[in-house]
């Protein structure tokens, strides 16, 4: 079989063999695409409805039926920090008006702690209501961990201060160092914390080590994750960018004194 | 070669994992919960299965200097294609396997495997060997799944066997079996007993400790 390793030969299996593949390849990317749509865009449900603390109540309902009835999507300019109806919720592709130029502002250096480059001008947010009126407000965060962008969500009590949860449905850390920002039991730490201090500074944010008994201002500290610095960093960070100035700030103030 | 030879001699007498030790990282990795552990097993040996047929067929026409590439090319495009597959089917368990689906490419397992059977032999009995390895590495995996998960957790494919102390029961979980190392423990265990059991599998020592026959040097 010495005439297989002729220049001629060895060319004509190499494109041949890329061909097929590549074929291949891309035919089950494109066959797929649709599906792999619709099982992410219900992992960002099921996401929204985890960090309000509603999938221990779902009664076998499926997760699009339970988003339907409870949460109520609203679109805010982060500006102003009111409610906008120049955009309709249903068809707004947040992450993408982040990339757009004209729909979103660039940050200096030291606005930018959450190291996302630009923001957005416009932001949903999602409005779980009771009887009573607002539960829960759910608010969609990201930010630069160690390799990767953590986009997650923070879900407020109705007193707009304590937090309900915390939960990311898409980053690239370390599977079991970074990766534990997805652990059920790190995630419960967040539960019972609160962001603003009385001046009303967004304080929450995230120590090295664990938060101890001694521990000064423990309600606006959540424990590290060891092994994690950067990404504990990183959660810190956007934490603090989303609930500033910058963030959702302008709005939740709105929002408590029933302006927005 | 006989089919029954091809498909289960790699699960004991010449285990991938136990005898020729390759594909330990994913075997560390992925073991701590056994759904995920089964859908591993089932993607790495369709892999195994369909890179082994397929470089069989291609392995008269595969110039030599350049057929390490042609396997990686075809062993490549199939772990894509299982990855898009997963993502489309079993979004939440993709998710959890994160990484590991696409480092099927370079476990040693799949490539050893093209390379040492596939190179030499018909396409039929190379997918069957494909399949045999796969069945192997299965074996030792769905072990380790099965001690890690029960007694790291309490529980079973997600359901609770023995209640946790911290619900109420009596079962204090032993959260070393949920980390990597613990693997490392267990596969050990594993080949000291397969090579209890099956004596030619010992490997001979390459050297002998020599009894200390000179003194120290008195003056140092």
């Amino acid at each position: 079989m010495a005439n297989n390793d002729s220049i001629k030969k060895t060319l004509t299996v190499t494109i041949l063999l890329c061909i097929v593949c590549s074929v291949v390849v891309s035919t089950a990317a494109v066959y797929l695409r649709p599906v792999q749509e619709v099982n992410k865009s219900l992992d960002f449900k099921r996401n929204i409805l985890a960090a309000a603390g509603l999938t221990d109540q779902m009664n076998g309902k499926s997760v699009d039926e339970v988003f339907n009835q409870r949460v109520t999507t609203r679109a805010v300019d982060l500006d102003s920090g009111t409610y906008t109806d120049e955009i309709n919720p249903a068809d707004y592709e947040q992450r993408k008006a982040a990339k757009d130029p004209s729909m979103s502002e660039d940050l200096s250096a030291d606005q930018d702690i959450a190291k996302i480059g630009r923001r957005e001008d416009v932001a949903l947010v999602y409005l779980i209501e009771g009887d009573n009126g607002l539960e829960t407000i759910v608010l969609p965060v990201r930010g630069y961990g160690l390799w990767s962008t953590l986009y997650g969500f923070v879900a407020l009590e109705k007193d707009l201060n304590t937090v309900k949860g915390l939960g990311f449905y898409e980053h690239g850390e370390t599977p079991g160092l970074g990766g534990e920002v997805d652990n059920p039991n790190w995630k419960s730490l967040w539960e019972g914390k609160e962001v603003y201090d009385e001046e009303g500074n967004a304080q929450l944010t995230v120590i090295k080590g664990a938060v101890g008994p001694d521990t000064k201002d423990a309600e606006h500290k959540v424990d590290g994750l060891s092994g994690a610095t950067l990404t504990s960093r990183g959660v810190g960070n956007l934490v603090q960018f989303w609930l500033g100035e910058q963030g959702y700030e302008p709005f939740l103030t709105n929002l408590k004194k029933g302006e927005a | 070669m006989k089919v029954k030879e091809l498909l289960f001699a790699p699960i004991f007498s010449n285990n991938p994992i136990a005898l020729q030790i390759l594909g330990i990282c994913s075997a560390l990795a992925v073991t701590s919960s056994l759904k995920v552990t089964v859908v591993m097993c089932i993607a790495l040996t369709t892999v195994t299965a369909f890179s082994n047929l397929f470089v069989s067929l291609v392995r008269n026409h595969a110039p030599g200097n350049i057929r390490i590439i042609i396997q990686m090319t075809i062993i490549a495009s199939l772990v894509i294609v299982v990855d898009q597959v997963l993502k489309a089917f079993a979004y939440e368990i993709s998710k959890q396997l994160s990484v590991f689906v696409g480092l099927i490419i370079t476990n040693c397992i799949v490539m050893g495997r093209a390379e040492a059977f596939a190179m030499k032999n018909p396409p039929l009995p190379s997918f069957l060997d494909g399949v045999g390895n796969g069945f192997g590495y299965s074996a030792i995996l769905l072990g380790l799944a099965f001690i890690r998960e029960l007694f790291g957790t309490g529980s079973l494919y997600g359901y609770q066997i023995l209640p946790l102390a911290t619900e109420g029961g009596w079962y204090v979980p032993n959260g070393m079996l949920l980390l990597p190392p613990s693997a490392f423990f267990l596969i050990g265990l594993f080949i000291w007993g397969i090579r209890a059991w099956k004596k030619d599998q010992v490997e001979e020592v390459d050297y002998k400790m020599a009894p200390n026959t000179k003194p120290l040097p008195k003056e140092a």
